[in-house]
């Protein structure tokens, strides 16, 4: 999975109202032991949506979702706690999401989903409720703007500056960081 | 009128932020272990990059390592192909690119959070990071350490840097002293519940007050590496006695370290200095604790009941614990007690749960497994003979790595089952598929062991040494 630039999704949403939703959960331990990022798209959920036994539960609403279509996670407050695996924005982007509106989403979660194109969006309890109240409700991503549009709503959401520029542009924030090198280098002798 | 943090911050900064820009925060030591660090070497190589500062960079090997020793064909159980090809991986690209790793073998390999300080190389005013996000553990000492994601794990490996937003302060203060039998565990998960597992979003701790004050080292370690649990990258304890006492003489302690405890004597938040969120702990009021949910958040006082469920989630999960509201917290009874991890995996931690099971037994239905967080603490505690404790009390002693806390290693619970857990975190599966987990202190654990449900840990802990 290669980092995504993000401008404007318009897009059906999949609600799981169930809060703390964390990352033991998004992707579970036991798939971990990859050394890639690619290929992580069915252990996303994959405790959710398979049986102890191993069989795909079909009625679940992660595996009756046409993920083509519902490209928008809302999810129950405080998304993607727990642990710093990257697997979990990697996981979500291969099962088929783009973007994760909640009221609240884990500092490490938000970074990594940042650094791989999987838009994290915080809005207020209010538009949150609307949202969860209505699944599959078409929903569009504005980073351009900065806005959440569905229906009649229009509902700003904050993106960190850098962070927003680089998925705007297709620009990989490791290069930026390779430019102040030389700052780097000073600020290594002063302390030295 | 600044706070450790502010000092912290400051002495690692190589560029303030701006409005489109984030800061540019210098890393003193960045720990890498199998889990998160082989995409990260991807990226270097398919970039033509170097690791720019292997001196600061150190490896381990931790969480997907077997705790059994190896077979008659001298092998080491994997748990999967897979898992033994990831420490591979780790190996070619230490060996690639001149990191010193800890391999298994070496007498200095852990868990990643105990060797930093094992080794003294996690020091007051430093910055620390790792692709784990308990790496808040190394902020006992003063530093700011906080988890990283992978890609992040390559900008430092390429840049020894990281684009960091400053973030804001809370301070957590604890007044008065703790109760006997009332550990550094019990007041982390006191903090978490007040918090809530989102509290800390946004902010880095800083632990203050007489009962912090009196704990040692690991117990600091404890109480910072579960600032995460509620939300928070980092927590901080400022430097002190305790904290020189314990670096002095360790390998990677400074040269001159009369010159280096004078400066770090500094690094304490001024009287007057300002924190954006404030929370206060009365620690005398707190008793041994344990979990009964599903998050970390979800703890109370082992003498108390089930709560009500706010919602939900919440209902669903005191389901899938089988606990019901109103019950007693302790008493559900236990499978399986594990006892180690980098919350719970310190030379201090098994003292306190040999305490318990000497001259004692494990109840005849209870699997429970002492896995050392390190090979030092291993060494020390056989040195102590603590080992023979555990094993006479029925107690599995083995290998040091990261074992049932996470789980993907093979040493895990079978579905249903109940876990008493000194590790971090109580999430549904997190200890093996349908595993109901309950987060508990090391002594707590021990006493659960014995009875064979969750039991309050006091009654053992009259007579035997502290």
């Amino acid at each position: 999975m290669s980092f995504q630039p993000f401008t404007a999704l318009t897009s059906k949403t999949l609600v799981l109202r169930e809060e703390n939703i964390d990352t033991d959960q998004i992707i579970p331990a036991r798939f971990l032991t990859t050394t890639d990022r690619e290929g992580l798209g069915d252990a996303a959920f994959h405790d959710w949506r398979y049986g102890p036994d191993g069989v795909l539960d079909e009625g679940h609403v992660l595996n009756r979702t046409d993920m083509a279509t519902h490209r928008v996670l809302v999810a129950g407050d405080n998304f993607g706690c727990g642990s710093s695996r990257e697997h979990a924005p990697w996981a979500l982007l291969a099962f088929g999401l783009r973007a994760v509106i909640s009221t609240s989403i884990a500092d490490i979660f938000r970074s990594n989903s940042l650094k791989n194109g999987l838009l994290p969006v915080v809005v207020d309890e209010e538009t949150h409720a609307l949202l969860l109240s209505e699944p599959g409700r078409e929903v569009t991503v504005d980073l351009e703007e900065n806005r959440l549009r569905f229906g009649n709503h229009a509902v700003p959401f904050e993106t960190e500056a850098f962070a927003r520029r680089c998925l705007l542009d297709g620009k990989d924030p490791l290069g930026v960081l390779l430019d102040a090198l030389p700052e780097i280098e000073d600020f290594e002798e002063r302390a030295a | 009128m600044r706070t450790l943090f502010d000092k912290v911050w400051a002495r690692n900064l190589v560029r303030a932020e701006a409005e489109d820009m984030p800061a540019i925060l210098h890393i003193g030591l960045h720990l890498v272990h199998e889990v998160t660090s082989p995409q990260a070497f991807s990226v270097l190589r398919e970039r033509g990059l170097n690791v720019r500062r292997p001196d600061l960079t150190l490896a381990t090997i931790d969480h997907s390592v077997p705790t059994l020793p190896a077979g008659p064909d001298g092998r080491l159980p994997y748990v999967t192909p897979q898992a033994e090809r990831q420490v591979e991986t780790l190996r070619a690209n230490c060996r690639e690119h001149g990191i010193e790793l800890l391999d298994l073998g070496d007498e200095r390999r852990g868990i990643v959070h105990l060797i930093g300080p094992e080794l003294g190389r996690t020091q007051p005013g430093m910055t620390v990071v790792c692709g784990d996000s308990h790496t808040s553990t190394h902020g006992a000492f003063g530093a700011l350490a906080f988890g990283i994601g992978t890609t992040e794990v390559g900008h430092v490996l390429a840049t020894q840097c990281l684009f960091q937003r400053r973030p804001k302060t809370m301070r957590v203060l604890f007044e008065g002293a703790l109760q006997p039998g009332v550990t550094a565990k019990d007041m982390a998960l006191a903090v978490i519940a007040k918090l809530g597992m989102e509290g800390g979003t946004g902010h880095v701790l800083e632990y203050q007050g007489e009962a912090v004050r009196g704990l040692s080292m690991e117990g600091r370690m404890t109480l910072c590496n579960l600032s995460i649990e509620a939300g928070a990258r980092a927590g901080m304890v400022a430097p002190d006695e305790t904290t020189f006492d314990y670096l002095r003489g360790r390998p990677g302690a400074p040269a001159d370290f009369e010159a280096a405890m004078a400066e770090w004597r500094a690094l304490r938040s001024d009287e007057d200095a300002a924190f954006d969120a404030e929370v206060v702990i009365d620690a005398a009021a707190i008793s041994p604790m344990v979990t009964f949910g599903v998050s970390p958040d979800e703890a109370a006082s082992i003498a108390g009941a089930v709560p009500e469920p706010a919602n939900d989630s919440q209902a669903a999960g005191l389901t899938y614990m089988g606990v019901r509201a109103g019950e007693p917290v302790a008493g559900l009874k236990v499978a399986r007690v594990f006892v180690g991890s980098c919350t719970n995996g310190r030379i201090e931690d098994l003292r306190a749960a040999a305490a318990v099971l000497r001259g004692r037994r494990v109840a005849e239905d209870v699997t429970a497994l002492v896995v050392p967080g390190s090979e030092a603490v291993k060494r020390q505690a056989e040195a102590e003979g603590l080992h023979e404790v555990f094993l006479a009390a029925g107690a599995q002693w083995r290998e040091p790595g990261c074992s049932m806390c996470i789980a993907m290693n093979g040493d895990k619970g079978a579905p249903g089952e109940v876990v008493v857990s000194t590790s971090n975190r109580n999430f549904r599966g997190r200890q093996g598929e349908g595993v109901r987990t309950v987060l508990a202190s090391p002594a707590t654990a021990a006493a659960s062991a014995v009875e064979g449900r969750i039991a309050d840990p006091r009654p053992y802990l009259k007579g035997a040494a502290a």
